[in-house]
């Protein structure tokens, strides 16, 4: 079984400069870890030092947040598609 | 210096500075549409968006994966892409901060402008770097006209 996962622009030169990929998975969890396993330079951009997803990184299976989902665990599906989608964030120290 | 070079005509650059100078003393952001060719990259049109960050706006800027969506929907309809971001830093330099950089992402352009006392001073770009300790300057170019015949 595999889903498609969509590569946001800024991630695919460090994902064999793919705008998609199909990873054989059955929830967004092995998703992301097939992921990275098969492209290592994704790694640094896509979770923390402390192995936590960025909280500027938003995964969706098809048009729902994980985060209002069952997160890692998320089932996913033959077909489904996962995509990566930034959000952006910054500012000035205190 | 990277040898990263962005094109930005005159007119966009004053768009990017007023509406730093709109939102003074919070912070503006908008994205950046465009074209990427091998690297060599000029700006074609803005998408001022709103901060989302309306805890802390003076010192932080947000924008959200709907609002991201919407940029790479109206950069795909324009033909042409979502290369970076830009945000205003109220009263302090157009550097990336610490927090900048835990937030960024590789590859997009990121514009700061410097907006002090509501007038609009330096802007650079940056871009981080692939290993994520820094980030690279990124000289900022207005387009070479041709004089007209």
């Amino acid at each position: 079984m595999a889903v498609k996962v969509m590569i946001p622009t800024p991630l695919r030169a460090y994902a064999g400069k793919n705008e998609s990929v199909e990873i054989p998975a059955t929830t967004v969890g092995e998703v992301l870890k097939g992921l990275t396993d098969k492209y290592a330079d994704l790694k640094k951009h896509l979770y923390s030092d402390d192995g936590r997803l960025r909280s500027f990184v938003n995964v969706y299976v098809n048009d729902e947040d994980i985060r209002y989902a069952q997160k890692d665990q998320t089932p996913v599906r033959d077909g489904d598609t996962v995509s990566i989608v930034p959000s952006i964030a910054g500012g000035l120290k205190n | 210096m990277s040898g990263h070079v962005l094109k930005l005509r005159s007119d966009l650059a004053a768009k990017i500075q007023a509406h730093g100078m709109q939102t003074y003393p919070h912070e503006c952001c908008g994205a950046i549409l465009g074209r990427d060719a091998n690297g060599s990259r000029e700006v074609m049109a803005l998408l001022p968006l709103a901060n989302r960050r309306d805890d802390s706006p003076r010192n932080r800027f947000e924008v959200t994966p709907d609002d991201v969506q919407l940029a790479e929907k109206t950069a795909r309809e324009r033909k042409i892409e979502l290369i970076g971001w830009y945000h205003s830093h109220p009263d302090a330099p157009a550097k990336p901060s610490e927090f900048d950089r835990e937030h960024a992402w590789p590859w997009y352009s990121y514009i700061i402008v410097s907006i002090r006392t509501g007038q609009p001073r330096e802007m650079n770009s940056w871009r981080l770097r692939d290993d994520r300790t820094g980030y690279d300057s990124e000289a900022i170019e207005s387009p070479v006209r041709l004089a007209s015949i």
